[in-house]
This record gives C-alpha cells, structure tokens and sequence, in this order.
C-alpha cells in the first residue's frame, strides 16, 4: 500500500464545451468503486469539497476517471490543471452503488452532464443480463458526447437535443413515453437536473414503474457526519451520501431537494459572479422546464 | 499552610474576542504555574489521580514543575497520556481530576488542567528507541482514541497506519472543538509527534468503501483498531427541519473548523445571518454558539430543555458563552421551525418545566402547554450524534460479524475487544457515558494494551 502519493492527472480532454473528462491514479478509490458511486473532491488546499460521480474505473491500472462541467468557482479552478498535475485530495468511493438486479426491460435517463454517471450503471445493468435503453439528452448536438461508450453499454441508444440537432427534437421524457407505450418498463433510473428527474417520476408513477434518481445535493463531507445533504423520501429524512444517492424517485420531496441547492446562492454568486455553479443549474432548471 | 489563591491564567477581552478564532485562555505564566504548583498538598493517596481517565499521576508531575523540571513534569504525563496539550484544554476537570482534589473541599481545587496544558506545551516528547516487532496494525479514525493508540501501539514496536476519511487529521479535534478552545498549532504539533516516530498516515481513505475490513487483513495488518467515532448527528424531527438555514452542529462547525468558510476568499459558503438559535445544552451547543457569535450572527440563543442546573456543557464553556452575550433560553424546546420561501424565518417553542428526575438523574422536562416564538434565521441543531453506520454495513456485506447494540453502537468487552478475533475497538463508536477526548484516549490506550498482549505474548 502506498502512502498518499497525491491525485495525478493522467489524461484530460475536453468533451464538448465546458465539459472535461479527467483521469487520476487513485488507488483507494478504483479498488471497491461501483457504478453509482461518488468521490468528493478539493482542487487545492484553498478549495471546497465537491461532489463528482464516477464515471468510469479501471481496477487494473487504478485509473479513475470522471467528467465535470466547468461552471462554477471550484471546476473552472479544476479545469485549469492539466496531465501532470496533482489534485490535492479524493475521498471515496462514497454513497449506496446503484442497486443491480435483473428486471428485464431497463431505461437509463441520462440528462446533461448528468449523461457521464450513466454509462457505468447502464453497463452494470446489461451485465446483469437486462434489455437497457439509454435516453441521453442535451439542449444541442454539441453537448453529447461519448455516444460510442454510451452504444457499447447498452442495448439501445436514444438521444434527444432540446432543439432538434441531433436525434429527436424535445427532452427525454418524450422518448420514455414512446418506450412505454410500445412495451413494458420494469425498471427506470434517472440521472440529470433535478426537474428533469422530476418529470421521469411523474411519468413512472401511474403505471407502477420502479424508478429510481441519483440525487446531486450540496454536500460537505460526504462521510454521514453532517447532513447537509438530507433529502426526504417517503416521510422520512436520508442522508444522499451514506444512504444514496439513489433513491425512489416516486418518494422523493423533489420540491424540497430543489429548495435546498438554492441555500448559498448569492453567496456563490459573490464567489464567482458571472458563472457560478447555482446559476448554471438555474439555467439549466429554466430551460428543462420550458 | 500558604494562602496562595488558584491561579486563573489571562483571558481575552470578552469584546475583543467576540470577533476573533483566538484562544480565550492563555497559558499560566512560569511565575503562575510555579505558585499553581505550590498549593499541592502532594497527598499519599492521591485522589485526583483516581478522577483522571487514565491516571495521570497528577501530584508527582506538579511536584516537578514546583521543582521547575518542566520537561521531567512533560515525561511523567506521557507516561499515561500522550497529548497533555491537547487534554489541559479540553477535558471537564470540574468533573474528572479537580473535583476529587482535597482542595476543593473547602476552597479551590489545584488547577490541574491549566497546569498540564503548561507543562504539555512546554515539554517535548522523549524519542525512545523503537524496537520493531514486525506485526502491523490498522487504526480506524485519527480522533483521540487512534491517536492514542497510535502512539502507544507504535512504542511497542507496531507499524502503525492511521486511516482517516476527512482530508486533514484530528477527528472532533479537528472539525468540531474551535480553534478558540484549542489552538491547531497545539494539535498540529500533537501529530507531528506521532509522525515523528513513525505513525503513518493515510488521509482521503474511508474504511468500509476505499478499503474494507477483509482487505486490510489481506495487506497484513494482524489487528484492527476501530476508532470512528460517533460523528453521525441526531436531528429534531420537527416539522420545518429541512429548511434553509437549519444546520446540524456538526456541519456549521466543519464548514468553520475544517474549511475555514468564514476566512474572506474561501470558496466554502456560509450563510450569517442575524439571529440563531442553537437547539442543545452540550459542549459542541456551546461550541457551535460561540461560533456563531464569532462569525457574525448579532444575537445567538441557546436553547435548552431544563434549566441551567442540568446543562451539560464545561461550567467554564457556559461562563464564557455568557460573557460572550450568548443569551439562554432556558426552558424551552423546539416543535416547529418555521419559514418563508424556503428559508427559516422562526422557530416555535414550548415552554416546559422541571417534573420528577428522570434515569439520568436529572429533572425531566415537562410540557406545558404554552408556546412561545421567535424570529431567527439560523437554526443549528445540537442534541448529541450516533455511530456511523459505514464500517458495520461494510462489515456485514462481508460477513464480519461485529457485535453492535440496538443504538448502533460497537460492542466492546472491558479490553475493547469487539465479537470477532483481532478487531478491536473503542472511544465514540462504543457504548458510552460522557463522551470525552479523555475517555477516548483511555479507550485507545486500552486497546493498545490488549493488542500488545494479545500479539506479543501470545507467540512465544
């Protein structure tokens, strides 16, 4: 075992606008990590913890990789490092892995940068021997990316671009509902912007379809020690980062969950004025409502 | 017999400090510590000794220090309790060594814990040879129950790992006690003492998801010390709690502590309002109030079910708190947290009374009916914390059977040894009764003593 070596940037591409895809050597962190999951990171010993999903994972080379958007104060601050630089800390892996069973016929939801978390579950989900759609959504073409990785993990791909430039024109609940209406859905898991996991809920409720969301909350630990994450479902208060971050969507207080990433919004705004990460999720919010 | 009065070492202004991390208390002055000394009555049986956790022996490192041997006071506390520094600050001595000193019966008691926190900071460490064993052991958190055990598990030979899930090292001492009760260059130096004689360190690694218990066995390590704390927080329950601007203490105090969320140009966000109540009567309430004071809220309560009689928190803690304008609410517990567009704007109370003492002792509160509101913008919860559930629900997916109590808890016999063969544990994650830094740094010293036994003496 070695000591803390600190977090080496092995490879860095820019997927499409403002959205990085790293890779980092972190041995503790590829030797239990399962689609899922989650890491927190700091940037610098100046830096606030944030949340990231994994991506991908390779146990053998203990290569991490993860794809971040760079909006607010602390990515932009990560997206300036490139190969060769050290991240000065990663914790994880950290939350419940996606629950992985056979239902039969499963839809992946994948919603914006919330598209990259969905290739390892997909994946885990066809190795699981099911049926996997995959819904990938953005507001354009020039916001997917990995559409071969996203292929090879499931049986079908669909994508949908708010403005018709690629695939179909509209959000990814259009696609789900086509789906369902042409066969049965056993199993549904969202991963994007609160509203839209909102609106695959809704979708699934009546007919009974298990759905299940990857909540994104602010986080500070990430640990279990402070709650700053806490989500109601079903009545009761969870903690995302030691009892998710996936969750019955059907029980899930979306309303609430959604009030609370407002908490700090001014003062990220003082933090990073003109793009700060909760204006990017208000943008994004707006638009996915439209 | 001298009529030398208790020494009080110097404290900040009460208004100055409301603004600054500085400590409170500054450390006696030779001149103080040496007349401090002098009023030990050096008893042949010496009572203090027995209220000390870990028996410091108390009268014979006072009689250094009347000697002016600083170092060999430094040497004859470590013997017992590796972090004097760290101790002399926090421990509640009103309820340990200094209330059973004979003193104090009819006067002051020796100020025993101003007098170790001198020696601590003004002795070193006695580097001893260590004498390699070849066997290895894992610590599970790096709070005063690992450290402890680190220090004593490392002297006998061990190598020694520390594994710690946050970024930076020290457990509560850490991300819960503010820097005003205890300075981090006093902590810093606490670790740096431990490095220096070969503890590693293993920072960002979470036991029970980075690396789990059977993987740990598998990299050689002969015994396991679980030391995780109880750092998962118990919140209200009322209507409103999920509220902006309703915190568990735990999460105010390490945006503070640990992310300096308050320094200007930390990317950490805090919120300071106006007026915030702090919900709890504990030290980590008292914590979390003065905290608040110092960050910028203009009023801050506590609010606390029985009156100030059953407070749980250091009477010096309470003190300070008053004189810092901390207001109590004595009296009054939560039902509702009230809000506006999200966001708290109040909190409804009901007012109680004192009934027929409950298992604890204590007077039980008793509703009565009527109600009372305030206007706040905070509320910060601080009614105590539980186990993390982490390392027992890794221990069970891998079929570890690690015996735990109904509340969660670490079942541990009076060697701290848990169910399953060469895994120990101790401090917050086991059942427990005033949860101390003291009484962890007992736990770890227990258990370190248990593993040299069990793995030293055993193979002959």
């Amino acid at each position: 075992m070695e000591d803390n070596v600190g977090y080496k940037i092995l490879y860095k591409k820019e997927l499409c606008q403002n959205q990085y895809e790293i890779r980092i050597k972190a041995p503790f962190i590829t030797k239990n990590a399962q689609a899922g999951q989650f890491i927190i990171l700091r940037v610098d010993k100046n830096s606030e913890r944030i949340p990231l999903t994994i991506a991908d994972y390779n146990r053998e080379t203990e290569e991490l990789t993860i794809v971040y958007m760079a909006v607010g104060y602390t990515t932009k601050k990560l997206s300036k490092l490139g190969v060769g630089d050290e991240i000065e800390d990663i914790v994880g892996p950290l939350g419940v892995p996606t629950h992985i069973e056979k239902y039969g016929t499963v839809v992946c939801l994948a919603g914006g940068y919330g598209a990259a978390p969905c290739y390892l579950i997909a994946k885990a989900f066809k190795d699981a021997g099911n049926k996997v759609y995959m819904i990938m959504g953005a507001r354009n073409k020039d916001l997917i990316f990995w559409q071969d990785k996203m292929k090879n993990a499931c049986s079908e791909l669909f994508i949908t671009t708010d403005d018709g430039s690629l695939g179909t024109k509209g959000f990814v609940t259009g696609v789900l509902s086509d789906i369902m209406a042409k066969e049965k859905v056993d199993y549904a898991i969202a991963v994007g912007p609160m509203p839209m996991m909102k609106a695959v809920a809704d979708l699934t409720r009546d007919k009974g379809i298990k759905t299940e969301a990857s909540m994104n909350p602010i986080m500070v630990d990430g640990t279990g020690m402070c709650g700053a994450c806490r989500v109601t479902v079903g009545g009761e208060v969870k903690f995302a980062c030691v009892d998710g971050p996936d969750f019955d969507a059907h029980k899930i207080d979306f309303d609430e969950v959604i009030n609370r990433t407002r908490i700090y919004k001014d003062q990220e705004k003082r933090c990073d004025e003109t793009n700060c990460n909760m204006i990017k999720q208000a943008v994004e919010l707006e638009n996915s409502m439209k | 017999m001298s009529k030398v009065e208790r020494q009080r070492p110097f404290e900040q202004d009460e208004v100055k400090r409301r603004s600054n991390f500085n400590p409170v208390e500054e450390n006696l002055t030779p001149e103080q510590a040496a007349l401090e000394a002098s009023r030990c009555l050096n008893c042949k049986n010496p009572l203090c000794r027995k209220g000390c956790p870990v028996s410091v022996n108390i009268p014979s490192f006072i009689q250094k220090v009347k000697e002016g041997d600083i170092q060999g006071a430094g040497e004859i506390i470590r013997e017992s309790n590796m972090l004097p520094s760290v101790c002399g600050r926090v421990c509640p001595q009103e309820r340990q060594c200094e209330s059973k000193c004979v003193l104090g019966i009819k006067g002051d008691s020796v100020a025993i814990g101003a007098l170790e926190r001198y020696v601590g900071d003004n002795s070193a460490p006695v580097k001893t040879q260590i004498k390699e064993n070849g066997k290895k052991v894992a610590i599970v958190g790096s709070g005063c129950a690992g450290m402890s055990a680190a220090a004593d598990l490392r002297n006998a030979g061990f190598e020694v790992s520390v594994f710690e899930a946050l970024h930076e090292l020290g457990g509560v001492l850490r991300y819960g006690i503010p820097p005003f009760r205890l300075p981090r260059t006093v902590l810093d130096r606490e670790i740096e003492s431990l490095k220096e004689i070969g503890v590693k360190f293993y920072k960002n690694v979470i036991v029970g998801k980075s690396i789990t218990l059977n993987q740990l066995k598998e990299e050689g390590y002969d015994a396991i010390f679980i030391c995780s704390g109880a750092g998962l927080p118990k919140m209200l329950g009322v209507a409103g709690e999920n509220l902006n601007g309703v915190y568990s203490a735990n999460e105010f105090l390490t945006r503070v502590n640990l992310m300096h969320a308050n320094e200007p140009d930390t990317p950490t966000p805090l919120k300071v309002g106006n007026r915030a109540a702090i919900i709890g009567g504990g030290n980590v309430a008292m914590d979390a109030a003065r905290t608040a004071v110092r960050v910028g809220y203009k009023e801050v309560y506590i609010v606390y079910r029985r009156t100030e009689e059953e407070l749980p928190a250091r009477k010096e803690e309470i003190r300070h708190a008053k004189e810092e304008g901390i207001i109590f609410k004595l009296l009054h517990s939560p039902v509702e947290i009230l809000g506006k567009d999200g966001f708290v704007n109040g909190i409804k109370l009901e007012v109680m009374e004192l009934g027929e003492p409950d298992e604890s002792g204590r007077r039980r509160p008793v509703p009565t009916g009527k109600f009372d509101t305030m206007d706040v913008d905070a509320v910060i919860v601080s009614l105590g914390t539980g186990p993390n559930p982490i390392i027992q629900q890794s221990a069970t997916k891998e079929h570890i059977d690690i015996e735990t109590d109904k509340k969660g808890y670490i079942i541990i016999n009076e060697n701290g040894e848990t169910s399953v063969k060469d895994i120990y544990a101790g401090g917050d994650v086991a059942p427990r009764g005033e949860s101390t830094a003291i009484n962890a740094m007992g736990a770890g010293k227990t258990a370190a003593k248990a593993i040299i036994e069990a793995l030293c003496t055993a193979k002959v």
